[in-house]
């Protein structure tokens, strides 16, 4: 089953590689990784979306709270959080097409950066199964190049995580 | 007061007690060197390599349970240092490993001797640093200590660019300190302990499974209390080897896949196996699936990712095993009427215990034209001091000293458990030796271990540490050619060490003693010259080639399925 982590990390050096390592070393999956600056001095952020059974998820985050740099793990369970990516899609729109893309991205609420006579580049942001639902119908019209920034999670209600 | 980063790194191992180190010298570490020269507090050990310095710091750690520390230079030297690096990691042992670096500018430029050290040890340290600024050299060092030794503890790296040793600034040791991400849950939860006891005493057939959790957290002694109030029986790891007295009648002795016939027999039929500091490795468990089928597991362990790796726990405690067992014991003495039902419930127990030691005891064929290795082992221990500390390589002669040695006391049995290496032997004798100068120090090898850092001869003879290194000659990797012989054939493919080396020759060229002998009357002889000699000595036995290390679990086996004369 996918799970989404959310990892808090302490801005050091080589703290990706010791996030990243852990899984490849361990035999864990990656399916997404997302990481930057959060608003707390000295913080930083990761999203993983990882996949496996429930004594695997276990050892994943004792094994993430093992490590010195990080601070707090939080594996967000279905429905606890809100999700949402980004997708930079380039795709085919010539003749006829061209009216159909636009209709697509007006009906998922995506945005058109840049345009030739050959192809749109699309903006798309969204929970992540509506950027493969917004995928799959732009597909069969010719996709030239995505870029996926993977998933970015926070939970829902009042309160912060925080350090 | 001002002072450069060498020096500072000096200072920071006084104020953390530190009075040897283990290190070998180069270009990105001579500025450290240099301030060692006028350095009086530390003693510098030189080994012939550097994965034998960090051996050595390992053995020190491990036999005296204070934090090894090693120097080595940049590049080759900081790679040399890896092996024993994964070595401690893998048991858990205290060190921290201090690597030069080229300058901070040449950094990633694959300047001469540079390696990115701290990229190769990511996964084989509990942490590692790289220090970029001679400001932040105090804190790390402090930082490094306490995570070394705190929690479950593990080698720790840091590591030291040229520049950064040269630089000065005002030496200011941090009386405390404060890592966000890293508090180690040290202190059992007394409900859980409550209702560990609780569970314990339900139990009929119960066994303690004891690992070197227990030795490095120095509980050895409420442990046995705990086993002998409770009369129940005690079973250890290669690593726990020590922690409950194996003179104990309820000692069953080392489980797994050459444990003890009815170590393993009591582990399968158990319906409470208390784990402590123990990990579940796959040589002590045999086939997961069957293993201990019966059992409600109650696991203690500092470090919660060893709980439920492997197997189902029942109710587990995470914390410092002394605390959690010091609590476990007062919950007992509260439970008096209850412990002494218990007690008498478990005479069933105990006679299906007799009666699997008595079937299958750990044994051997003696022999009167040739030695059998069993037998020398069996002498040391009759003829070395009680307080011995015994270090092994890895392979059979680790596997014969396991079973044979009788272990009473913890720190007293030295060898690679996790990472299994080769050529760990003499180095880590050499660290117990230089912190109990005055105890017997026994390294136990075989001829194809101890040839991988036979090299510390040298170190043992120019600072007089009288090791006892004896070797069990076979003239094979004995383990491999076993498994060979058992599973593949008889094919020995490269297992055997053709070329005889003369180790009476070899101990002479370092200036050591060598004694040899190839029959089993002269082996009492031979180990009481060796042991009468005032220096290192090299003791060869030239032992019966095709000796096997039985019983056996073989491997993907169940722990039941043992194999006892093949």
């Amino acid at each position: 089953m996918q799970h989404t982590i959310s990892v808090l990390v302490e801005n050091e050096f080589g703290v990706l590689a010791r996030v990243a390592s852990l899984f490849s070393g361990r035999g864990f999956n990656i399916d997404s990784l997302s990481v930057a600056p959060t608003n707390e001095e000295g913080l930083s952020r990761m999203t993983i979306v990882t996949r496996g059974d429930d004594n695997i998820l276990e050892q994943i985050t004792k094994q993430l709270n093992k490590l010195i740099d990080v601070i707090k793990v939080i594996d967000f369970t279905d429905g606890s959080a809100i999700e949402r990516e980004m997708a930079l899609i380039k795709v085919s729109a010539e003749d006829d097409s061209r009216a159909e893309v636009l209709r697509i991205v007006d009906i998922f609420r995506a945005k058109i950066i840049d345009v030739t006579p050959k192809s749109y580049t699309i903006e798309a942001t969204g929970n992540p199964l509506k950027i493969d639902a917004i995928l799959e119908l732009l597909r069969p019209l010719g996709l030239k190049e995505l870029v996926r920034t993977g998933s970015v999670a926070i939970g829902r209600g009042a309160k912060g995580w925080t350090g | 007061m001002k002072m450069n980063g060498a020096r500072i790194m000096l200072e920071c191992l006084k104020k953390e007690g530190v009075d040897t180190v283990f290190g070998y010298p180069g270009g990105t570490v001579i500025n450290i060197y240099d301030e060692l020269y006028s350095f009086k507090e530390i003693r510098h050990i030189l080994p012939r390599h550097e994965q034998a310095g960090v051996h050595a710091a390992d053995g020190y750690a491990r036999a005296t349970g204070r934090v090894g520390v090693a120097f080595a230079t940049s590049g080759p030297g900081a790679t040399n240092t890896v092996t024993g690096i994964a070595t401690a990691y893998m048991d858990s042992i205290p060190l921290v490993i201090v690597t030069g670096q080229v300058p901070t500018a040449l950094i990633g430029n694959d300047a001469f001797q540079e390696a990115d050290i701290i990229g190769i040890t990511r996964s084989c340290t509990k942490h590692n640093f790289l220090v970029r600024d001679v400001k932040d050299l105090a804190t790390i060092m402090k930082k490094a200590f306490y995570i070394a030794r705190s929690g479950r503890p593990g080698p720790v790296l840091v590591d030291l660019p040229k520049d950064v040793q040269i630089a000065q600034t005002e030496f200011i040791y941090p009386e405390t300190i404060e890592i966000r991400g890293y508090k180690p849950n040290l202190v059992g939860h007394p409900k859980q302990v409550e209702k560990a006891v609780d569970l314990m005493l339900t139990a009929r057939k119960p066994v303690i499974y004891v690992g070197g959790g227990v030795v490095l957290g120095n509980a050895a002694e409420v442990l046995t209390s705990l086993a002998r109030k409770l009369a129940m029986p005690v079973t250890t790891t290669l690593m726990g080897l020590g922690s409950f007295p194996e003179s104990d009648p309820l000692s069953l002795g080392m489980l797994g896949m050459h444990g003890a016939y009815c170590a393993n027999m009591a582990m399968t039929h158990s319906d409470m196996i208390i784990a402590v500091g123990a990990r579940f490795d796959d040589r002590v468990t045999g086939k997961i699936a069957t293993f201990a089928p019966h059992a409600k597991i109650i696991h203690i362990d500092v470090d919660p990712t060893s709980i439920k790796k492997n197997v189902r726990v029942d109710l587990p405690i995470v914390g410092d095993v002394k605390d959690v067992l010091t609590k476990m014991l007062r919950q007992v003495d509260k439970n008096r009427e209850k412990v002494a039902e218990f007690k008498d419930a478990l005479a069933g127990w105990h006679e299906d215990i007799a009666g699997w030691k008595a079937k299958h005891p750990i044994s051997y064929k003696q022999s009167t034209t040739i030695i059998k290795p069993q037998f020398v082992i069996q002498k040391l221990r009759e003829l070395s001091d009680e307080d011995a500390i015994i270090s092994t390589d890895v392979g059979q002669h680790q596997m014969w000293t396991a079973q044979f040695f009788e272990f009473n006391k913890p720190r007293t049995l030295l060898s690679s458990g996790g990472l299994g290496t080769m050529g760990y032997g003499l180095p880590a004798a050499m660290g117990a030796q230089v912190a109990f100068p005055g105890r017997q120090v026994i390294t136990i090898c075989g001829d194809g271990g101890v040839q991988m850092n036979i090299q510390e001869m040298a170190t043992l003879v120019q600072n007089r540490l009288p090791v006892k290194i004896v070797i069990l000659n076979n003239n094979f990797l004995g383990m491999v050619r076993q498994w060979q012989e058992l599973f593949f054939d008889k094919r020995y493919s490269q297992t055997c060490m053709e070329m005889p080396i003369d180790f009476i020759k070899l101990a002479d060229a370092y200036g050591a003693k060598g004694f040899s002998t190839s029959k089993p009357a002269d082996v009492e002889k031979v180990i009481m010259q060796g042991f009468k000699e005032p220096g290192p000595v090299i003791m060869e036995f030239k032992i019966a080639r095709e000796e096997k290390v039985l019983p056996m679990v073989p491997a993907g086996a169940s722990l039941n399925e043992m194999v006892l004369n093949a």
